[in-house]
């Protein structure tokens, strides 16, 4: 069974962030991650090939980006992926990400074919779905759990008030969230040392147009000034929230 | 194979270096980054979340971390690949203790461990003794540890009264004594001990396992900081020791101490980085956070300045820590006719001056750094609550152990004036000349219209001035200078300051020709070229009242007029633009 997980690389959470002129992301000084939502899909794959139990014989990275992205990649080989793919193009948008990746990996053999369930940049969720529907292959979403039983897959969903369970004919595109993965993988010094012999292939991109285009961004206003009111003062407190606030 | 071309230790004094030929953290590898990085990750998710299990010295709770930092493969950074380690550059190395440097507590138990706990194997063991310790503490099912320092016998290391005797049947060693401040006891397996043997005047080195004979345990130690370290005295009483677990052969056990400390020391100089850098981070976020007249503390001036000077000095000690470091790597490289542990423990000797520096500057720019960063919080500072307590507590050690900063600051003119005697380097020729020329000299001379010539011309002159009063204070105490402490101190700290003022321009000369927009870094060494220059004037006024008179005197004195006269600096708005950008981000970034 052979496991794809596309990664998206992403400024690390802890970013400011700016705009250089209102319509492009200021990427100076970004550290730059993989996404965490697809750093658990990653994880749990590569838990998947390490049970012996299961006949899980490959785990295949792929991104859409730029030279800048394979830190990205090569950090996921150390975590423990096997071969990672880079598509040669910036990423434009969901429809443009999906579309380049279904071409790469199209008739490849992918079994499971996992992604976290949003990206920490523009928290899009399309991608999975997208690139399900381009590969013609069903599409699970929400995905807290996987269970590979002999050729059957065991998914876990979380829906409203519980969890439910399916079984998808592989192969099939799943978004996965929290609850996945056991835990978070550190690079360990042997698999650090190990990435720089893994593969890394670069394929060119093929000729998508985004469906989508970036207009401008704006910054959230800045929260305005916190009012302190006494705990003794309730009258104050409803006096303020009926007049100023208008809420009572 | 083309020997490449290294700087001697201590040569810098002397010799002009070029931005192209040093070191900077801005070319670590992706990955060395990535080193980096999941030594920050471990510490993110297994360190952070328990500094109070930590200080509360919960039974096996360092240990199991040391554990996990095995299985991470963190332990077997410096360690060969045929001992199962990973066998990383120094530089790297040096970059895993910058960030594990940040680990309050743990930092020492790791450095410990790393350093001189599994190290001293490596570098003086025979085959048999590599191939049986260091697979175990390179996993981390071994923790080791290091026994120098007596309760007579801590500075004045060779004074140690354990001793060794060889049993009836030749078979061990008998150890008898008693040592203290022994970082890791509590839970270490691996101990190299410093004993004499019989009547020899000078140390021999033993591995002791945990699980000999005779070695018994004090309780652990209450300390101001680092309380999560664990720290015992230990007594040997008939302890048996294989003849087999000498170390080094016999005789060779003062040599190892002082190798090991001048790697300690630089070590030092790294986890300092961390450690500062994480107390910045605090200071700044809470600056960030505090409101006081109806305005963030942040915005004001006496805050600015102290998060300003934070930095410059956190980001000087890391530009010299680095072209050090790199300075070991291209020492070990230049001499492929040796092994690989001599080349180690000979650059370690060669860079003594650096790493003596290292440890002085890095601990005191640390101890500046939590200092002002507890006075940024204010009363907050001083509450256990917040993080800047313990950093403030626990940065206090690094001026004492590795060698005292007194000690290091006569190590360091010690061991420049006997390079100097030896014709290392043209020392005191250079100093001579100088001397000679000092009548001849007019007005400032700090008048290059090029920034960076501008900047070099002064770093330079602060090295003029400690070459210039070495050589005046050999021509005037001969063989006694060593006892005028005082002066010796005064030179030492020009020495480090103009080490450091230099490895900070060429750094930033670097960046430039690396294509970074430096503006702000300009204003950084503007301010640190400026304050070294008057720092170093007032030190080498202090040196030459204290021995000098007359003609002389005035001599000197106008020399070092001269050479400390630097460009004026509008210093506070410098301050300002580098506070400014620290704000901005809310996290150390330079």
């Amino acid at each position: 069974m052979k496991i794809l997980v596309c990664l998206g690389n992403v400024p690390d959470t802890t970013t400011k962030v700016k705009f250089a002129d209102g319509a492009a992301l200021d990427k100076t000084g970004i550290q730059w991650i993989i996404n965490p939502w697809d750093e658990l899909a990653l994880t749990r794959a590569v838990e998947l090939k390490e049970d012996s139990g299961n006949a899980v014989d490959q785990v295949t990275v792929i991104t859409v980006g730029g030279k800048d992205a394979e830190p990205t990649l090569r950090k996921a080989l150390a975590i423990g992926a096997d071969e990672a793919i880079r598509i040669d193009a910036e990423p434009a948008d969901a429809y443009s990400v999906a579309a380049q990746i279904a071409e790469a990996v199209r008739d490849k053999g992918f079994d499971l074919i996992l992604s976290g369930i949003e990206s920490s940049d523009y928290n899009g969720s399309m991608v999975s779905g997208m690139l399900a529907e381009f590969l013609n292959n069903p599409s699970v979403s929400a995905v807290s759990g996987i269970l590979i039983q002999g050729s059957e897959v065991e998914l876990t969903r979380e829906i409203d008030g519980g969890k439910e369970q399916v079984v998808v004919p592989a192969p099939f595109v799943a978004a996965v969230q929290k609850g996945i993965a056991r835990e978070p993988r550190i690079a360990a010094m042997r698999g650090i040392m190990m990435a720089r012999k893994k593969p890394l292939t670069v394929i060119p991109a093929v000729d998508v147009n985004p469906l989508t285009e970036f207009v401008k961004f704006e910054l959230p206003q800045p929260k305005p000034p916190c009012k302190m009111i006494d705990a003794e003062d309730i009258d104050v407190l409803v006096q303020w929230l009926q007049n100023e606030a208008k809420v009572l | 194979m083309e020997t490449k071309k290294y700087s001697r230790g201590g040569e810098f004094m002397v010799k002009d270096i070029e931005a192209g030929d040093i070191f900077i953290p801005e070319e670590f590898d992706e990955e060395q980054k990535m080193i980096a990085e999941t030594c920050r990750d471990f510490l993110d998710t297994e360190v952070m979340p328990n500094l109070d299990r930590l200080d509360a010295q919960e039974e096996g709770f360092a240990r199991s971390l040391l554990n996990k930092a095995g299985e991470l493969g963190l332990l077997g950074i410096s360690i060969p690949e045929e001992y199962e380690g990973f066998g990383q550059s120094f530089v790297t190395s040096m970059l895993a203790s910058e960030v594990m440097g940040s680990a309050y507590s743990f930092a020492v138990t790791y450095s410990c461990h790393t350093g001189i706990g599994s190290l001293p194997i490596y570098y003086f063991g025979n085959d048999e003794q590599k191939q049986k310790y260091l697979p175990r503490l390179a996993s981390g099912e071994w923790a080791g540890a290091y026994c120098l320092t007596e309760p007579g016998a801590g500075s004045d290391a060779n004074s140690g009264k354990t001793r060794a005797t060889l049993s009836g049947d030749g078979m061990h060693y008998i150890l008898n004594g008693q040592k203290m401040w022994i970082t890791n006891t509590g839970f270490a397996d691996v101990f190299t001990v410093f004993a004499k043997i019989d009547n020899d005047r000078v140390l021999s080195a033993f591995i002791v396992e945990r699980t000999f004979p005779g070695i018994k345990f004090n309780p652990e130690e209450k300390k101001m900081g680092i309380k999560g370290s664990s720290t015992r005295q230990i007594f040997f009483e008939d302890c048996m020791v294989p003849v087999e677990n000498l170390l080094g052969g016999r005789g060779k056990g003062f040599r190892i101490a002082l190798d090991i400390l001048h790697m300690g020391r630089i070590k030092l100089g790294g986890n300092v980085i961390g450690a500062a850098k994480l107390a910045i981070d605090q200071s700044v976020n809470y600056a960030n956070e505090r409101k006081q007249f109806g305005q963030l503390i942040s915005s004001f001036g006496s805050i600015k300045y102290k998060l300003a000077e934070q930095v410059i000095r956190t980001f000087a000690n890391e530009s010299a820590v680095y072209r050090a470091s790199r300075n070991v790597d291209e020492f070990i490289e230049a001499h492929p006719e040796w092994s690989k542990e001599e080349a180690i423990v000979k650059a370690f000797e060669e860079y003594a001056i650096e790493a003596a520096i290292l440890k002085v500057y890095g601990s005191e720019a640390l101890d500046y750094v939590v200092d002002e960063g507890v006075q940024i919080h204010g009363g907050m500072g001083y509450s256990s609550e917040m993080p800047i307590e313990r950093g403030y507590r626990d940065s206090r050690i690094n001026r004492i152990f590795e060698g005292t900063n007194e000690i290091n600051r006569l190590v360091t003119i010690d061991t420049l004036n006997k390079r100097g005697a030896k014709h290392d380097f043209d020392l005191y020729e250079l100093g001579n000349e100088i001397i000679h020329g000092l009548d001849s000299l007019e007005g400032c001379c700090c008048c290059e219209q090029d920034y960076f010539k501008n900047q070099k011309s002064a770093a330079k002159q602060l090295k003029i001035v400690g070459v210039m009063l070495m050589k005046a204070v050999s021509d005037h105490f001969g063989r006694q200078m060593m006892n005028e402490q005082e002066i010796l101190n005064n030179i030492s700290n020009i020495v480090m300051r103009a080490y450091v003022a230099e490895s900070t321009m060429l750094r930033i000369q670097k960046k430039e020709m690396m294509g970074h927009d430096i503006a702000v870094y300009k204003d950084l060494l503007d301010v640190l070229v400026y304050d070294s220059a008057e720092y170093v004037r007032k030190e080498a006024m202090d040196a030459v009242n204290s021995f000098l008179d007359g003609d002389t005197k005035k001599r000197f004195v106008k020399g070092i007029k001269h050479y400390t006269c630097v460009k004026p600096v509008n210093v506070k708005d410098a301050r300002r633009r580098i506070a400014d950008k620290l704000i901005e981000e809310n996290k150390y970034c330079f």
